[in-house]
């Protein structure tokens, strides 16, 4: 019955080794998540088919365009970045349902039953070759926004919660009420 | 003075060594190219990672600059790359991926904010060419 000591294993240095390799991983990974505004290209456009086939009634869109000098137009006028959203707004809406904007047809959506909506708008974003990145980018997000807005109103009014918290139906339904339709346009070369 | 017992020591470097292997991902590519995303207040966070190929546009970084020069550049992969480079990247990086992924991929746009759109379009044509449609414009939140 001899009892031996098993003699203790010497490990000062563990804390050694895990530090190298937490120095390892520190220094090869990164934490980036990529976040952004996701966007879909129209499809190339075909050689052989005719182009234009898809006439827009004028009032159905709205002309969006920034020069080389980051200036900004809408519609016809010269306008300020703050403005794009009211405006973007009131054009995706027609909540007078006005001459000049988009004209509304009648629509079944689940949850909503017919409504009336502007379906057939188009927003129209073009930019100079000149132009910078960041005010394409801001004048995106604004326009982004005016589109987040009139889902997050609509999902009050109807279902008494934010568009973020709605259920997948509801999501979709507002997601139908309010299509979001930004044309990347084809790129013009204005400034000579 | 008693000595200070360490012998727990390496199971919190162990603990926090587990915390950055979860949480991080393995950097994919050196960046050639210095840039700054342009800032939103209506961007989403990008999902499933294994969809999305990368394109960088920017100023070379400064050790390169000497080699390359000033210009806006457009990195892929490892390497600055010409415009007429975009198609058979995306072509390659959508024979990499999975069948069933294909018709998911996703391409996201990480270009400085002081570059000009022109050569931004010239890209989004050539993604457009070669059927890359979903694309994403990298921006960081602005609070």
């Amino acid at each position: 019955m001899g009892k031996r000591s098993v003699p203790e294993l010497n490990s000062s240095s563990t804390a050694d080794i895990s530090f190298i390799l937490l120095i390892f991983f520190l220094t090869t990974t990164s934490m980036d998540t990529d976040r952004g505004l996701a966007r879909r290209l129209p499809p190339p456009p075909e050689d052989n088919v005719e182009q234009d086939d898809t006439k827009v009634k004028e009032r159905n869109v709205l002309q969006v365009r920034i020069n080389a000098m980051d200036e900004l137009m809408i519609g016809g006028d010269y306008a300020d970045v703050s403005e794009i959203r009211a405006r973007a707004k009131e054009f995706i809406e027609n909540p007078e349902n006005l001459p000049n904007l988009p004209d509304k047809s009648p629509r079944d959506i689940d949850l909503f039953g017919t409504v009336y909506i502007t379906d057939k708008h188009v927003i129209s974003l073009q930019s100079d070759r000149g132009t910078s990145y960041s005010k394409y980018f801001e004048v995106q997000n604004e326009l982004v926004a005016a589109y987040n807005e009139l889902r997050d109103e609509l999902s009050r009014r109807k279902f008494g919660k934010s568009f973020a918290e709605l259920s997948e139906e509801q999501n979709l339904a507002v997601r139908q009420y309010y299509p979001m339709k930004i044309s990347e346009a084809e790129p013009k070369n204005y400034a000579k | 003075m008693p000595a200070l017992n360490t012998s727990s020591l390496p199971d919190l470097i162990f603990t926090i060594l587990f915390f950055f292997m979860i949480v991080t991902t393995m950097r994919e590519v050196t960046l050639m190219v210095e840039f700054k995303v342009p800032k939103g207040t209506e961007i989403e966070k990008m999902t499933k990672k294994s969809l999305v190929s990368y394109i960088y546009v920017g100023k070379p970084t400064r050790e390169l600059r000497a080699k390359v020069g000033n210009g806006t550049q457009i990195q892929l992969n490892d390497k600055f790359a010409s415009l007429y480079e975009v198609q058979d990247y995306v072509y390659q990086e959508r024979e990499a991926m999975k069948e069933i992924d294909k018709p998911f991929m996703k391409v996201s746009l990480k270009v400085d904010r002081d570059t000009r759109m022109g050569i931004v379009t010239d890209i989004k044509q050539e993604l457009r060419k070669a059927w890359a449609l979903n694309i994403n414009y990298s921006a960081d939140n602005r609070n």
